[in-house]
């Protein structure tokens, strides 16, 4: 489920809009981004599998949770701004795509209105979705009080 | 990650990578005959297309490369494309990429316990068909079998003779030239003339 966690705040402009772009939809990224300059692909769009590490809790150390898909691309547009994108699940045009925009959101001339255009409607989209989820799931929620004054 | 990787690497990674492994294989089993590899392969400067093509076959995240200083210009291409690990000092290195030839007794030889553990030196040389020619015989030769190599120095065959002296330990060379390659194992000795 890509959408389970909110984007980290502390993030960086374009870690934030990557993050945005990994988790799109590619027909609406398409839409989106509309007639796009020519590029190159440098690398991909390739699957493989990424170790997906965890915490135990207590002590908080670090264990293999599992192995998940993932997509990556690179690209390179003709004025030489390079794009990379990660993507979860094997989706290469969705990855193809967002490598693309992190490519033109480099762009200074450009950033502005492709994070109006693409980035703030596609976040507004999944945080919709995300807050959905949220609420189904919170109408399903048991307090078990015990529990709660022990971990407080 | 760097912003100047500006080319692509294999236009089809896994054939290409495939068919390139094979020509080092063939090379390697017949010491001295010329094989092709990286013929549309776009290679970045100073590289030629044989060498670039090697190295994108040949090297990952867990073989550390050696560049020399000839070769540092296409060290970001290598990190992005291969995931390479670069070394600055060549006995730490399992793979060396040169321009101009090295001594050889700076990479590891490996030892009598493990001598696939010796550096695999890539060595880039104007050309594979003209220039000095050696003699080359040993496993995989029924006849000595003549190559032809320009940019290699004249100490160049003193210098094999002591890397031979250390079989099964020992270092093995991969020379290429344009979409040319050919390989010089530890186990082949070497003459001029």
């Amino acid at each position: 489920m890509p959408d389970a966690l909110p984007p980290d705040p502390s993030k960086t402009p374009r870690q934030r809009w990557m993050a945005v772009l990994a988790r799109a939809d590619a027909e609406a990224l398409q839409i989106r981004l509309g007639d796009a300059p020519r590029y190159t692909v440098l690398r991909g769009p390739e699957a493989g599998l990424v170790m997906v590490r965890g915490r135990t809790g207590g002590g908080g150390a670090p264990f293999n949770l599992g192995e998940m898909t993932a997509t990556r691309c690179t690209v390179r547009t003709d004025a030489g701004l390079v794009g990379h994108a990660y993507v979860a699940g094997r989706n290469e045009r969705l990855a193809e795509l967002a490598a693309l925009a992190d490519a033109l959101l480099q762009d200074p001339m450009r950033q502005s209105a492709l994070l109006r255009q693409v980035i703030e409607p596609l976040a507004e989209l999944q945080e919709a979705r995300r807050a959905e989820v949220a609420a189904k799931a919170a109408a399903t929620r048991v307090q078990f009080f015990a529990m709660r004054n022990m971990r407080a | 990650m760097s912003a100047s990787v500006d080319l692509p690497g294999f236009a089809d990674p896994v054939a290409k990578a495939q068919a390139t492994f094979r020509a080092v294989l063939d090379a390697m089993a017949r010491p001295g005959t010329i094989h092709h590899a990286g013929e549309d392969l776009a290679a970045p400067a100073p590289l030629d297309q044989a060498t670039a093509a090697v190295l994108l076959a040949l090297v990952d995240h867990e073989t550390p490369l050696w560049l020399d200083v000839a070769a540092a210009p296409a060290r970001d291409w290598l990190a992005f494309h291969c995931g390479a690990a670069l070394v600055a000092e060549p006995n730490a290195a399992c793979f060396a990429v040169a321009l101009s030839l090295p001594d050889l007794t700076q990479f590891p030889a490996g030892s009598h316990e493990a001598p696939e553990s010796s550096t695999t030196l890539i060595l880039q040389v104007p050309a594979l068909a003209s220039g000095t020619r050696y003699r080359l015989s040993g496993p995989g030769l029924r006849e000595p079998q003549v190559l032809s190599v320009s940019g290699l120095p004249a100490w160049f065959t003193t210098q094999w003779q002591q890397n031979r002296a250390l079989f099964p330990r020992g270092v093995d060379i991969i020379l290429c030239a344009g979409t040319t390659l050919t390989a010089l194992p530890r186990s082949i000795s070497i003459e001029e003339g």
